[in-house]
């Protein structure tokens, strides 16, 4: 119920109620979304969208800074050698 | 798709499995708080991912699971009307009342339609005048905004047959409910991050404080769920009790404040039951009396039903965070998604029916 996917802005405009709208594309699926909260988004930005509103922004910014901190976890160890401790067989992600 | 692919890579989820591996020195019990949070995990296999002894259990947070009985029976009550048309999101269809479903009763007849969004209920109303339309208005802080717009919408248009049959439900009060448990086994908590996209997470700061607890924000995609439980394990083990923020792309820590201020103009918070645990208290919204001619509990004046809940059924102790589905007998044999006897099992987003649809029925538990 709470699931939330993030789509980037493709259209900015007044809904025929007075309601800030607009559609948002969801990597091919194109939806109308309200976007009455999200007062600043800018067209080209991606908003998480839940049943049809624009809760908030996505943060691009901090998306690739923790992004780049996710890439390095481990990675030391592998420069100084060091052998991490196995994880646990995964049958949908196959090993590094 | 921009970020969602970035956060499946299995390399980081692999590399964050061993940093949870290399980190954990003995037995924790986490719970993730949103069932969208248990639907990933068991899609992505992430808990068998966790090194022994780290545990996920699965929390409340599936609004379609915990809505009460008494307020399907209700919603039933309401849907069998001829002057009503009553509209629902999708996953409310085929939760069990005592006596049917949405379902079954649109196959009888009663006209009900399933809605994406409030604002297409808004709709049906406006262009069905002569009808009642009724949305089922359930959820937890994250849908609360749309919902509020619906009625808001209402109010300021004047649709006067629009109303909302509310039972929207807050997880802070559920946290507080399960730490304070005789039975709660759970040591930290993976915190709803849609939920907090939109209330941020202030008000999780006096729980850790009160029961010294670890809860972090945590996002829905692999990565997201494994660098959460990395974070609560790092605290656990460091004897810390903070609140974090895994999902910090999204979620800030005062939320979303224009949503929240018209959330708080059209509820107000109110004791609410919910499906398998019982009444907490304050753990609700219902509409304020502003609203009223928008509250279909009171256009309707349905009457306070009182309804039993099969008695093999353990739903209640699998949303505490007790019990798994494979524990109860009935998971995979009389209770499946085709025939289920209690709301886990419906919603996709029920620890059950998330079991079961990804074969975990065919396990012994570990």
């Amino acid at each position: 119920m709470c699931l939330a996917i993030p789509g980037k802005v493709i259209e900015i405009a007044d809904g025929a109620d007075g309601m800030r709208m607009g559609r948002a594309n969801f990597g091919g699926i194109v939806k109308q979304i309200c976007l009455e909260y999200t007062p600043d988004v800018n067209l080209g930005e991606y908003v998480l969208v839940h049943v049809g509103f624009a809760l908030g922004k996505v943060d691009e910014e901090e998306a690739l800074r923790t992004y780049k901190l996710l890439e390095e976890i481990g990675a030391l160890d592998e420069l100084l050698g060091a052998e991490p401790p196995a994880p646990a067989a995964c049958p949908i992600f196959p090993p590094i | 798709m921009k970020y969602l692919d970035e956060y499946r890579r299995g390399e980081i989820v692999q590399r964050l499995a061993a940093e949870i591996a290399r980190t954990v020195t003995r037995p924790w019990v986490l719970m993730e708080m949103c069932g969208g949070q248990t639907h990933s995990i068991v899609k992505y296999g992430i808990d068998r991912l966790l090194p022994e002894g780290i545990e996920l259990v699965h929390g409340p947070g599936c609004p379609v699971c915990v809505t009460a009985l008494e307020t399907i029976d209700k919603a039933h009550a309401i849907a069998r009307r001829p002057d009503v048309i009553f509209c629902s999101f999708g996953d409310m269809l085929r939760v069990p009342g005592s006596e049917s479903d949405l379902l079954v009763l649109k196959s009888r007849g009663a006209d009900i339609r399933v809605v994406y969004s409030p604002v297409d209920a808004l709709k049906i109303a406006r262009e069905n005048p002569d009808k009642q339309v009724v949305f089922f208005a359930i959820g937890f802080e994250t849908t609360a905004p749309a919902n509020a717009m619906a009625v808001w919408q209402a109010h300021k248009q004047g649709i006067r047959n629009f109303s909302a049959l509310v039972s929207h439900v807050l997880v802070p009060p559920a946290i507080s409910a399960i730490l304070e448990s005789p039975l709660n086994r759970v040591q930290g908590f993976l915190g709803p991050g849609h939920v907090c996209t939109v209330v941020g997470y202030r008000e999780y700061e006096p729980l850790v404080e009160r029961y010294r607890v670890p809860i972090v924000v945590t996002g829905f995609e692999p990565v997201d769920l494994l660098e959460g439980t990395l974070m609560a394990v790092r605290q656990l083990e460091a004897g810390r009790a903070e609140v974090e923020n895994q999902y910090t792309r999204v979620v800030q820590r005062d939320g979303n404040l224009a949503a929240v201020e018209l959330v708080h103009r059209i509820f107000e918070p109110c004791d609410r039951k919910w499906r398998g645990v019982g009444n907490i208290p304050m753990s609700g919204y219902r509409l304020r009396d502003e609203f009223r001619l928008h509250d279909a509990e009171r256009v309707f004046a349905v009457e306070e039903i009182s309804a039993q809940e099969p008695a093999e059924c353990i739903a209640g102790l699998i949303l505490q965070g007790v019990k798994k589905p494979h524990d109860c007998p009935a998971f995979g044999k009389t209770c499946t998604p085709q025939h289920p006897l209690g709301a886990t099992m419906v919603s996709a987003e029920g620890a059950c029916a998330a079991y079961y649809a990804y074969g975990r029925h065919h396990v012994q538990a570990a």
